[in-house]
């Protein structure tokens, strides 16, 4: 029931957005955003309560006849893992849409709040769903308002190129996935019959006996979705443009949750599922995660746009976490669990700070900006933290992510490892830059101007930075949460 | 059976209701014979014949089957005009004078897609086709002071007539090789065939009745005419032609070859194979490349016709299981989804006077529901999730797989990429394009009209996220 309530409360909350005008419409849309993180929290203590870490506990489980023809399920449930995401999506998206709220200038802002929570059922989907074409129902729910959040709302002239591409690319790469579940899913029950002898479960997935052959190209099948959402080098090319120029919640949607649908569907649908097709291209994938590490780092160093640096580092950090990913050693799919909430954490903070700064002056050129620290001590000290945490400084959820994954790569190859190390060197350059550029350095017209951040605004970092340092100090609440499922993962890989 | 004899009957009164001064009675009129009727055919469900003495159940006179099959594909085409006819509501403010001949001619064209659906002769497959072509041929020249609409109808009668004499010659060969009109005695006929040296006059009639009905769901490469027809017919027309006429060609095509050919499939199996490959092919790259929402719809249903012919490749003898069940469902939500696109895309380009995809732009601020609808209808026509599209490919694909066509599945799925393409530039129309100089002003939509768009939408969003109920009807 509780999983029920957690998936489907946004969207019910979303519907009655439809009725609600102005203040109301906020007021609903943030206390309906509150109210699902206060169940998630509930959620999460109640789960360490009954002590069955890494079993999908039973009180998450819920599994309903969908389509008793086909014997497709409706299977959500709740392990350690998704709790991890559950608690990310339900902590950033209030602070998502207060965002929007700062932004007077949208034109029928219901929608767009309705939109946002309609997009966490899409994604609190995702992350517990246990039945692959639940999964895959979900995956495109998720693609519908992004994609017109990311459209509608953007004031820039080349919108709709940008996001029919973002469009076209994410839901080609999953159509190449749907084909793989199907033919997964046709190998499972009797090969003659009826539709409903097959299975779709997840469980029925992974006691799949494939052979080799088979596993080698189902694993790019179903890899092409992950691959474009998350992104990996070379389908990234729709990520910069569609960051830089959607509205803000937007970008921080896409970067700060989204792009964790495809990390978290390669931990649970692509390495227990293929473990054979893995092993074979874990190489090569390794190679491309990388050359996304440098590829993106170097970029970012040269970009004016603090949206597009911000879209280019955050292109380099994924790399990391996929090469954690497939490293397949306890310590990198570990680092990879802290690494998706410290770097959505992270993200969403840097997008917040460039949306700052952006309303205030009205441009995001740092050729134009400089000197604004003077009069914006508060902005200048949340800027540092998440830009700090980025750079994965130590006592920073940033460092304890890359850390266990750099350790990880290491272990399972010492050049692999020691190039990916370079990430926290490059980061260092690029955001140290952008925030001289920004924030120090000689005055600009703006810097007399500026204003500090508001209380509210304030309100809105707060959070983000308490999760900086909870992440950094105490990265072992979600390390303990992680962990059976990890282990779990790396036995069906046979590691 | 009940359905036929009603509709013929009512359909009969309503020319006679023509001659009364005003045609404001006709659209109620007609709205509840077609709810009756539709009613009284569900009544059918699971007990054939409901009026046990008055014909010999579940045949009629051995001509007309009603089963489940039956009454689930009469009742798409009734839901279908049911759910239609409103958007003809601007006939009857126009005070247009034969407005009763056209709903009579509607009324009669259902009896034929019925009969099509259920016969059990090939006569009647014959006599059902020819009621709902003859039909829509005089449909499609219904505007008939436009150049366009008597090209479309003209077009449409020769091509229609010539693919009609080609599906008479393949019925008579058929009834040569086996003496019988009857499905299940041709099966039969077929599978210990009386006269050896018969066996290549069979084949040609099989290969003939499936170019002859080819022509009639405009598979490739017989669909030369659905562009230039849909386009020129009234847009009212043209939705009814896109659903009901496909549908119940569809239903006949399935019932035709898992009944009584299924001895031939050596024959009928690669030819529908190459069909709906050319049909994909051609129907998604040509929707591509155009410039006009109406224009593109009808190559749209060309390619819809594509997957449905990957229906039919799954057909194994039986009239129940995955293939029925997904042609079943897949009709269902395309008729759904397209009488929503074309009943949005006519009160725009009635209001708008243009058909093309600029002729949309802005409306979601102009219009906010229709421009909902038709973003439903279009993601659901792509086969997008949360719409009943998505379940409709999906388990047509599932039952192709499982009789190991993977490359065949492969293919649809490169082609519905190409799909979500042309669907998609309608929403971007909607949603992200600012609207024309001129078009600024608000879309005229009345009350009924919106209340039947707003079913339209839910329906497909029912379909697309709770298909259990009605994935395995048959």
């Amino acid at each position: 029931m509780l999983t029920a309530f957690l998936v489907f409360f946004p969207l019910a909350a979303a519907l009655l957005l439809h009725f609600a005008k102005g203040g109301a419409a906020r007021a609903l849309a943030l206390g309906a955003s509150l109210l699902e993180f206060a169940v998630a929290l509930y959620a999460a203590g109640y789960y360490y309560a009954s002590g069955r870490l890494g079993n999908p506990a039973s009180g998450f489980d819920l599994n309903l006849n969908w389509i008793p023809s086909a014997g497709i399920n409706f299977h959500l449930g709740v392990d350690g893992l998704s709790l991890c995401l559950i608690l990310l999506t339900t902590a950033l998206v209030p602070i998502i849409l207060a965002t929007a709220f700062r932004h007077e200038e949208y034109e029928n802002p219901g929608a767009f709040y309705a939109l946002v929570l309609f997009m966490q059922t899409g994604l609190l989907g995702v992350f517990t769903a246990l039945d692959a074409f639940v999964f895959y129902f979900f995956w495109e729910v998720a693609l519908i308002p992004i994609y017109f959040l990311a459209g509608a709302w953007s004031r820039h002239e080349r919108r709709i190129q940008i996001t029919f591409k973002f469009f076209l690319y994410t839901i080609i790469g999953s159509l190449f996935m749907l084909a793989g579940f199907v033919y997964l899913y046709l190998q499972t029950g009797p090969a003659a019959g009826s539709l409903a002898a097959h299975s779709s479960d997840l469980q029925a997935f992974y006691s799949l006996k494939l052979s080799a052959s088979e596993q080698s190209w189902l694993f790019w099948l179903v890899f092409a979705a992950f691959a474009v959402k998350m992104p990996i080098f070379p389908f990234h090319t729709w990520q910069p443009d569609t960051y830089t120029e959607s509205p803000a919640p937007a970008t921080m949607l896409l970067s700060g949750i989204m792009l964790k649908m495809g990390i978290y569907g390669c931990l649970r649908w692509l390495l227990p599922v293929v473990p054979l097709g893995v092993s074979q291209w874990q190489q090569l994938v390794e190679v491309l995660a990388i050359i996304g590490i440098i590829y993106g780092a170097i970029i970012a160093i040269r970009q004016d746009d603090m949206k597009r640096l911000i879209a280019y580092s955050s292109l380099s950090h994924v790399g990391l976490m996929i090469a954690g990913v497939f490293s397949l050693k306890a310590i990198g799919l570990q680092g990879t669990v802290v690494q998706m909430l410290a770097h959505g954490v992270n993200v969403v903070g840097m997008f917040l700070v460039a949306d700052a700064i952006e309303r205030r002056t009205g441009t995001r050129s740092l050729a134009e900006l400089g000197g604004l620290t003077r009069r914006t001590p508060l902005l200048s000290v949340c800027f540092l933290v998440m830009l700090l945490s980025t750079v994965a400084l130590p006592l920073t959820g940033g460092f304890v992510g890359e850390f266990l994954l750099l350790a990880g790569v290491y272990e399972f190859n010492a050049w692999a490892g020691a190039i990916a190390g370079l990430t926290i060197i490059f980061s260092a350059v690029y955001l140290l830059r952008m925030y001289q550029r920004a924030m120090l350095g000689p005055d600009s017209a703006y810097s007399e101007t500026i204003t500090d951040l508001s209380g509210a605004e304030l309100a809105m970092f707060a959070p983000l930075v308490v999760l900086v340092f909870w992440l950094g100090l105490f990265p072992g609440t979600f390390l303990h949460l992680a962990e059976p499922v990890t282990q779990s993962i790396l036995t069906a890989v046979g590691r | 059976m009940l359905p036929i004899v009603l509709l013929s009957a009512f359909g009969i009164v309503n020319l006679f209701l023509g001659f009364l001064r005003s045609n404001r009675a006709l659209l109620p009129f007609v709205l509840v014979v077609l709810a009756l009727v539709f009613g009284l055919n569900l009544l059918d469900w699971n007990h054939a014949g409901s009026l046990p003495g008055l014909f010999d159940s579940p045949y009629v006179a051995q001509m007309l089957t009603v089963d489940n099959y039956s009454v689930a594909f009469s009742g798409i085409v009734l839901l279908t005009a049911l759910v239609l006819l409103p958007f003809s509501r601007s006939y009857v403010a126009a005070g247009e004078p034969n407005l009763a001949e056209y709903y009579s001619l509607l009324l009669f064209s259902l009896v034929g897609a019925i009969m099509m659906v259920s016969y059990n002769h090939l006569i009647m497959l014959f006599v059902g086709i020819e009621i709902l072509s003859i039909s829509m041929y005089c449909l499609a020249g219904s505007d008939k002071r436009n150049v366009r609409s008597n090209e479309a109808a003209l077009k449409y009668f020769l091509q229609g007539a010539f693919a009609t004499g080609i599906l008479l010659f393949g019925i008579a060969l058929l009834y040569g090789a086996t003496g019988t009109f009857q499905l299940n005695e041709l099966a039969a006929g077929i599978a210990a065939p009386a006269n050896a040296s018969l066996q290549p006059m069979l084949y040609v009639g099989v290969l003939l009745m499936v170019i002859g009905i080819g022509f009639k769901i405009s598979a490739a490469p017989f669909h030369f005419w659905t562009p230039d027809v849909y386009e020129g017919t009234p847009t009212f027309f043209t939705a009814f032609m896109s659903t009901v006429v496909k549908t119940a060609g569809f239903a006949a095509f399935l019932k035709l070859l898992a009944v009584a050919l299924p001895g031939t499939s050596a024959v009928w199996r690669p030819t529908i194979v190459a069909m709906c490959v050319l049909t994909l092919l051609l129907g998604n790259v040509g929707a591509a490349v155009q410039s006009s929402a109406k224009r593109m719809l009808a190559y749209s249903s060309v390619s819809h016709a594509g997957y449905l012919l990957l229906g039919l490749v799954a057909g194994r003898g039986q009239l129940s299981g995955p293939a029925a069940q997904g042609i079943f469902f897949y009709s269902l939500a395309y008729s759904i989804a397209t009488v929503a696109a074309f009943g949005v895309l006519k009160l725009v380009s009635e209001q708008r006077g243009r058909e093309d995809y600029a002729g949309l732009a802005g409306l979601a601020r102009t219009n906010p529901l229709l421009a909902f609808v038709m973003t439903v209808a279009m993601l659901s026509l792509g086969g997008i999730p949360l719409t009943g599209g998505f379940f409709g490919k999906f388990f047509i694909f599932a039952a192709v797989a499982t009789q190991g066509y993977i490359w065949l599945v492969v293919f649809a799925v490169l082609m519905s990429m190409v799909g979500i393409y042309y669907y998609l530039r309608p929403v971007i129309a909607m949603y992200l394009r600012p609207a024309e100089p001129g078009t600024e002003t608000p879309i005229v939509v009345d009350g009924f009209q919106s209340v039947t768009l707003v079913v339209l939408a839910v329906l497909t969003l029912v379909l697309g996220i709770l298909p259990g109920f009605l994935s395995g009807l048959l």
